[in-house]
């Protein structure tokens, strides 16, 4: 993984998030890790004291990030990495169409995405340097049956991340878009995935990948399914059970 | 004042910038705010109390290392402050804002026989920045450094009182030299220097060893205006120490075409066809161990059949501003930057010290790929660098791989500067550390009472000034 001396987790509570804020941390980056329950924050602090800067914050909570962005660079000392590892997915079933879950998935994964990723990409572009990392899903490839609003949250944030790519790359900055599959997390604890890698080692992988920019998959196998995936035509894609 | 978080002022976010010292090895991202008028100055200080920030002042940003940056820190660049506020083309005495640089000044002067008073090795250092690091330049030896040479200066500080301190005052030499962690300087009145012509009479030699290098100085100090001398850093054993000698002397020949600016300006074209912005990228391939051994060699034999023991006529821009001569030169050194290691050794050890340290280089095989060598005296300021001795200027280049084993290798070469008297320079420090700071006695205390008493809330700070825990909280 590339060397990183300051960097904002953003969902550094639980899941590939967590890891990632731990492996950075260990790394001898110093974190500030955010999240809305500060207890788990309290214990990677602890882990870490003298790296892990816990903060306590909810990604929909939009109107505090300029000034907790600014705050929380403040205390790094700089910014080099910024990872929006924040993501929603509540059991949805086939046959269900419940705003409330649908609204959840696009405030947490789309809209506190743009509020915290857009003051990054705002910092990185005029100190030209930096990587922002976003972490996407190989569900947001294309639109199925089981999960409508989970897969177009992530589609949006696959297209928000490589419009920012396309800005911000003439400026010497990385985003990165990386596509996990299945990985076992507090998120997809309730569901059947036996192919699920562990959050350990997916993070190892994301900030391995994140230097360089672009979009990636976990596995080389997963980048032959999902190019198959993304080019069935819709006409065939609908009659799948995928 | 410490507002509560949520009333805390934010800073505007499109001010940051990544900012860097001359050697590009130290950097740091900070708010950049660009004062016109004192009234801004001080609305600068408001800012960084308003929003709980510390301040760095920064004139051009040429200092090699961490001196002028301040990670997330506000950035007060003082380079749009650069205005004459009088110039006396009779008496030579010029009052300028800090912004003004030496460049300006020349170029204001020259015209009718005024060249500033001490010049760096290159053009573009604000006054401001120079005064506060109180710089020197080939003629320290005779006229002492730029401070010596100011009258007067206006002291900003950050209760947003201004005073006028006089040359023999106690404040302004602490101001002077101490990198502007005291105040804001926002008027300086410099006494330029009167020249007959735009040019220097130059005598060069070819010098074979460190003992040679001293008496050469010491045979001219008498009489020259200026000395310097390039040391090849690759000279091992008997030929530690060679290099080239210059001395110059300010030619008595009335020449009134030489006092022109356009006779003064550099060609910007190599041997008339190449330009000069583009010739650090045929450096590059060469900047490494192998080429540069070859370069320095290639020199310094050139050294012994061109010009040798002859005297030779120069513009005052060509002698004085060498490192402006191949603009952009240090991105050869880019990605990673280098460092430049300066400190300053007593007369008596000089040989022996430097000597050491190109030898404790070479075991690392770290050699420095340039190095140049100057004499001073001693002078009455706070953190004066200078001593009745000589200096000798290494330049390092920084790698990712590198950084540990030379940071290891300049701390050996400080406690050898440390053992025999010798003193170090801000502008040009990325590696001293705290304990290193008892080179400057007793004015350490000194320093730190006034910091006390005139930026009790330490708002004036830099990276250096914390890797050096100058002001302990």
């Amino acid at each position: 993984m590339p060397k990183y001396r300051f960097a904002i987790v953003v969902g550094a509570s639980s899941g590939i998030g967590r890891e990632i804020a731990r492996q950075l941390a260990q790394s001898g980056c110093r974190v500030a890790a955010v999240a809305r329950r500060y207890d788990r924050l309290e214990e990677l602090r602890q882990s870490f004291p003298d790296f892990i800067i816990p903060a306590e914050h909810s990604v929909t909570d939009y109107d505090a990030i300029p000034a907790l962005f600014q705050d929380l660079t403040g205390k790094l000392g700089g910014l080099d990495l910024i990872v929006y590892a924040s993501g929603a997915m509540p059991k949805v079933e086939e046959n269900e169409f419940d705003f409330q879950k649908d609204r959840q998935m696009i405030e947490v994964n789309d809209l506190g995405a743009v509020a915290w990723l857009d003051q990054a990409a705002e910092r990185f572009q005029n100190t030209k340097h930096g990587t922002i990392v976003g972490i996407g899903s190989v569900a947001g490839d294309r639109g199925r049956l089981k999960q409508p609003v989970y897969n177009a949250s992530k589609a949006f944030l696959h297209t928000y991340l490589e419009a920012l790519r396309n800005r911000l790359s003439r400026h010497g900055v990385k985003v990165v878009t990386v596509k996990p599959g299945p990985v076992q997390t507090e998120m997809t604890a309730g569901l059947d995935l036996p192919k699920a890698i562990t959050a350990e080692s997916a993070a190892a992988i994301i900030l391995k990948k994140s230097a360089r920019g672009g979009e990636h998959y976990l596995s080389p196998i997963h980048a032959v399914i999902f190019f198959i995936i993304r080019n069935i035509p819709s006409w065939i894609f609908r009659r799948l059970n995928v | 004042m410490d507002l509560p978080k949520a009333q805390r002022l934010v800073l505007s976010p499109d001010s940051i910038r990544e900012f860097e010292g001359f050697g590009m090895a130290a950097r740091a991202d900070g708010y950049l705010v660009q004062p016109t008028t004192t009234e801004g100055i001080n609305e600068a200080i408001a800012l960084a109390k308003q929003t709980g920030r510390h301040l760095v002042p920064r004139g051009s940003g040429l200092s090699y290392g961490d001196a002028s940056i301040l990670a997330e820190g506000i950035v007060l660049d003082l380079g749009k402050m650069n205005r004459f506020i009088s110039w006396d083309r009779e008496t030579g005495i010029a009052e300028c804002e800090p912004g003004v640089t030496i460049e300006q000044l020349w170029r204001t002067g020259l015209p009718n026989g005024w060249w500033p008073p001490v010049v760096s090795g290159t053009m573009f250092p604000t006054l401001g920045g120079a005064l506060g690091m109180n710089i020197h330049g080939k003629n320290n030896f005779q006229v002492g450094t730029l401070g010596d040479n100011v009258d007067e200066i206006d002291l900003l500080t950050v209760d947003g009182q201004i005073q006028t301190l006089q040359q023999g005052d106690p404040l302004f030499r602490a101001v002077v030299s101490s990198a502007g962690m005291l105040g804001i300087i926002t008027r300086i009145k410099v006494r330029l220097k009167k020249v007959p012509s735009g040019n220097v009479k130059v005598y060069a030699e070819s010098i074979p060893n460190w003992q040679a290098q001293l008496d050469a100085f010491e045979k001219r100090a008498e009489l020259a205006d200026y000395m310097v001398s390039w040391v090849d850093c690759f000279g091992k054993g008997a030929a530690s120490g060679r290099g080239l000698f210059h001395a110059a002397w300010y030619d008595k020949d009335a020449d009134s075409e030489s006092l022109l600016e356009m006779n003064q300006d550099l060609p910007p074209k190599v041997f008339g066809i190449l330009p000069k912005s583009q010739v650090w990228r045929f450096l590059k391939p060469l900047n490494n161990r192998i080429g540069m051994r070859f370069l320095n060699l290639a020199k310094h034999t050139s050294s012994k059949f061109i010009g040798n023991r002859r005297m030779h006529k120069q513009g005052l821009v060509a002698f004085s501003f060498l490192l402006d001569y191949v603009p952009d030169w240090r991105k050869a050194y880019l990605p990673t930057g280098f460092i430049q290691y300066q400190t300053f050794i007593p007369k008596t050890e000089a040989a022996r010290v430097f000597a050491q340290q190109i030898r404790l280089s070479q075991e690392a095989k770290l050699e420095p790929f340039l190095g140049v060598l100057k004499k001073h005296r001693p002078d009455s300021f706070l953190l004066s660098h200078a001593v009745d001795g000589y200096s000798l200027a290494l330049d390092y280049k920084v790698t990712e791989r590198n950084w540990s084993n030379l940071e290891a290798l300049c701390h050996r070469m400080n406690d050898l500067v440390r053992a025999s008297g010798g003193r170090f320079y801000l502008a040009k420090d990325s590696t001293l550390r705290p304990d290193d700071l008892d080179y400057l006695g007793p004015n350490l205390q000194v320093l730190r009472d006034l910091k006390n008493q005139l930026d009790p809330e330490h708002i004036l700070d830099s990276d250096q000034a914390r890797r050096l825990n100058l002001f302990p909280r």
